[in-house]
């Protein structure tokens, strides 16, 4: 009978039928950072147990590192001391740690796929919600909150419910100047930001089957901003082109076997997918979030809504976002000013994303209202992007070039908003105070038009700007 | 993070904060992340929400003197969206929330509020305003959630709450906290490992 991979993928994991009716899971790898686990270690030693699978549990600090003076002890005594409860939770159940010292570094679902530790098939979990980027190499993988870590570091496994599965085929090709995160976004504009509520959502067609993997780690990245907690990719030459000799991908005779296992675990044909939404990617064009949740997004040629023309449940909910941005109805979102541009995250922070930005930034010079700041993704893509030159041509342009972290997706290390200020950037989420200041604004977009809202200081379609020659901006 | 117990009814007052898509930054912001244990969150529920509303003379349901004795929470859709925070539930909980009734939530924080053994039901937009209606004209008034029969009562008003059956009676039965039935006959957990070639090797296949 044809399956989706979801099915199969979950079939090759279950345990049992708990007594509550819900679906005992393997988790296959166990991803830990240093926010969400020091509750959840501290129950294990209540409770007198030891983590299962330390071989299968791996750890790395993201959210809190400071991005620069990455000197220890950090200056926030908090943020060290979180770091130390890490370092001793790792050193006394035996998790391999991933820490500044180790060259590896970095936001965990960067990480995880950039050391071939992610590969299709499993079942992955991380206290985390956007775990499911792993899920780009056609894995299962999802978020859980702190009891569920405790859960999956006792005893390997989790007490699940299973999701429908919707798959989602964006057709045709993308126009010049459009990437996979206006791909995202255009999905989460469309279906809503609880669409993907009880759904895996399964990314096809011809624009993701020709997408990069780091493409694909973006798009699924934002799943959850759907409300899918697990989004993924069909496994494909793609996927096995980039785990070829990542340090933990099998080797030799042994990647030829996982290559026949994994295809066969792609969805079959005619498999029973709860429903299926088709996407016109030829029509996409660069995306830009006006709101104060990522549904809210507009094409960058397009004008805000009217909540008066928006069905009745929603337009409180339009009002309150155009309210909070200060926004006018109805006015057109190109010419924002900004006054800084991030470029980094689990989103967008991967050497592919800083070489796009690098080539719209290369001979021009930061605005000089903006605050421009480059944090890549993990201490690889920082080496990878050193040794190709990229952090001098960001360097030059004005933008600081920064150690890996989260940095100013999220307000839990220096990287902050002040006040009132306008962010453009490649982060996956505008909710109000998530990058620091409560009343900071966030307008999410992709990695070349924050490089080129940086420059122009204001919000510009990265598509004419691609279309001029160099300098004419400067 | 308490031990499980039977979870049957939750009674008590209720307080009402509308609205749809209340993400986690907003129930509990990132800078009260920087901790290693959940002790404190209670008192920093909402708070930018509560800070912003107080700037401009309004009052955030949770700053109403009538509502702090509240125990059960009703909010509006898809309600915990964002972060897989598990400090959201436990802020909410530690405030004195011993259950939420919504008309949606937001997967894993439903998740997690149950792994803390709060429950969260849901029920009609309709029914919620006229329940948050009741609430906000008497604070006082004594709601009483009662699981076994899947329906809220608040003074004459009695609708039906709803919630996957697995989950409805994991509470009713005290099984909220699976990790005692996840270690239960481990050798079950090793079969399966074993069949997976990433875990016991590629020659299996
Ligand atoms: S980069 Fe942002 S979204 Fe990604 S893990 Fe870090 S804080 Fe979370």
């Amino acid at each position: 009978m044809a399956r989706t991979l979801f099915q199969k993928v979950w079939d090759l994991h279950r345990v049992r039928t708990l007594s509550n009716g819900q679906t005992q899971l393997y988790i296959g790898l166990h991803l830990v950072h240093e926010v969400t686990s020091p509750q959840a270690f501290a129950e294990l030693r209540d409770r007198g147990w030891r983590v299962r699978a330390p071989e299968r549990t791996f750890a790395t600090l993201d959210h809190i590192v400071p991005t620069q003076a990455q000197v220890r002890p950090f200056l926030d005594v908090m943020a060290e001391s979180m770091t130390e409860a890490l370092e001793r939770n790792c050193r006394e159940f035996g998790i391999p740690l991933f820490d500044l010292a180790s060259g590896r570094q970095g936001i965990v679902h960067v990480i995880g796929p950039e050391m071939g530790l992610t590969q299709p098939g499993m079942t992955i979990a991380c206290g985390d919600s956007h775990t499911s980027t792993h899920g780009a190499f056609g894995a299962i993988a999802f978020g859980i909150g702190t009891s569920q870590v405790r859960d999956v570091l006792a005893s390997q496994c989790l007490a699940m419910t299973p999701l429908k599965v919707r798959r989602i085929e964006v057709t045709g090709r993308l126009a010049s100047g459009v990437y996979a995160k206006d791909v995202i976004l255009t999905i989460i504009g469309r279906l809503g930001v609880k669409g993907g509520n009880g759904h895996a959502y399964e990314y096809a067609g011809e624009v993701v089957d020709r997408m990069t993997m780091d493409e694909r780690m973006t798009i699924c990245n934002m799943s959850i901003e759907g409300g899918a907690r697990i989004g993924y990719v069909n496994p494909d030459e793609t996927t096995f082109q980039y785990l070829e000799g990542r340090p933990y991908a099998p080797t030799g005779a042994d990647f030829e076997r996982a290559k026949t296992w994994w295809r066969g675990l792609a969805s079959d044909p005619g498999a029973p997918w709860d429903d299926i939404v088709v996407l016109d990617g030829s029509k996409i064009t660069p995306t830009v979030t006006w709101g104060i949740n990522p549904g809210q997004s507009v094409g960058v040629d397009d004008r805000l809504p009217e909540p008066g023309a928006a069905p009745a449940g929603e337009r409180a909910g339009l009002a309150e976002a155009l309210e909070f941005m200060d926004f006018r109805a109805g006015q057109p979102i190109a010419g924002t000013k900004i006054d800084v541009a991030f470029l980094g995250s689990c989103t967008n922070g991967r050497i592919s994303d800083l070489r796009e930005a690098a080539k719209v930034v290369a001979g021009h010079k930061v605005s000089p209202h903006v605050r421009a700041l480059v944090v890549p993704g993990s201490q690889s893509v920082a080496k990878a992007a050193e040794r190709e030159g990229l952090d001098e041509v960001f360097r030059q342009a004005g933008f600081e070039w920064r150690g890996a972290g989260c940095s100013m997706c999220l307000a839990m290390n220096p990287d902050r908003l002040q006040g009132r200020e306008v962010c453009a950037s490649s982060s996956n989420r505008n909710f109000k105070g998530r990058q620091g200041s409560p009343m900071g604004r966030t307008l999410l977009m992709s990695p070349a038009m924050v490089a080129a809202a940086a420059v122009a200081g204001e919000v510009v379609d990265v598509r004419s700007w691609m279309a001029e020659p160099a300098g004419a901006h400067a | 993070m308490s031990q499980a117990s039977k979870i049957t009814r939750v009674v008590g007052p209720a307080v009402a904060v509308r609205g749809d898509d209340i993400d986690t930054d907003r129930i509990i912001p990132a800078r009260y992340l920087k901790t290693i244990t959940f002790d404190g969150l209670g008192d920093h529920v909402f708070e930018d929400d509560r800070q912003q509303l107080r700037e401009r003379g309004a009052v955030h349901p949770f700053d109403v003197p009538a509502h702090r004795g509240a125990a059960i929470l009703l909010v509006q859709e898809n309600f915990g969206c964002g972060s897989s925070r598990e400090h959201a539930p436990q802020a909410i909980a530690r405030w004195g929330i011993h259950a939420i009734v919504g008309e949606s939530f937001a997967e894993i924080f439903f998740g997690n509020a149950l792994m803390m053994g709060l429950p969260c039901a849901t029920a009609s937009r309709a029914d919620l305003d006229r329940l948050m209606a009741a609430s906000e004209a008497n604070p006082a008034l004594e709601f009483d959630l009662d699981l076994e029969r899947s329906q809220l009562t608040a003074g004459d008003i009695a609708v039906p709450v709803t919630m996957p059956e697995a989950v409805r009676t994991s509470l009713l039965t005290g099984n909220w906290d699976a990790t005692g039935l996840l270690l239960d006959r481990y050798e079950e957990v090793e079969r399966v490992a074993a069949k997976l070639p990433y875990v016991s090797g590629w020659n299996v296949v």
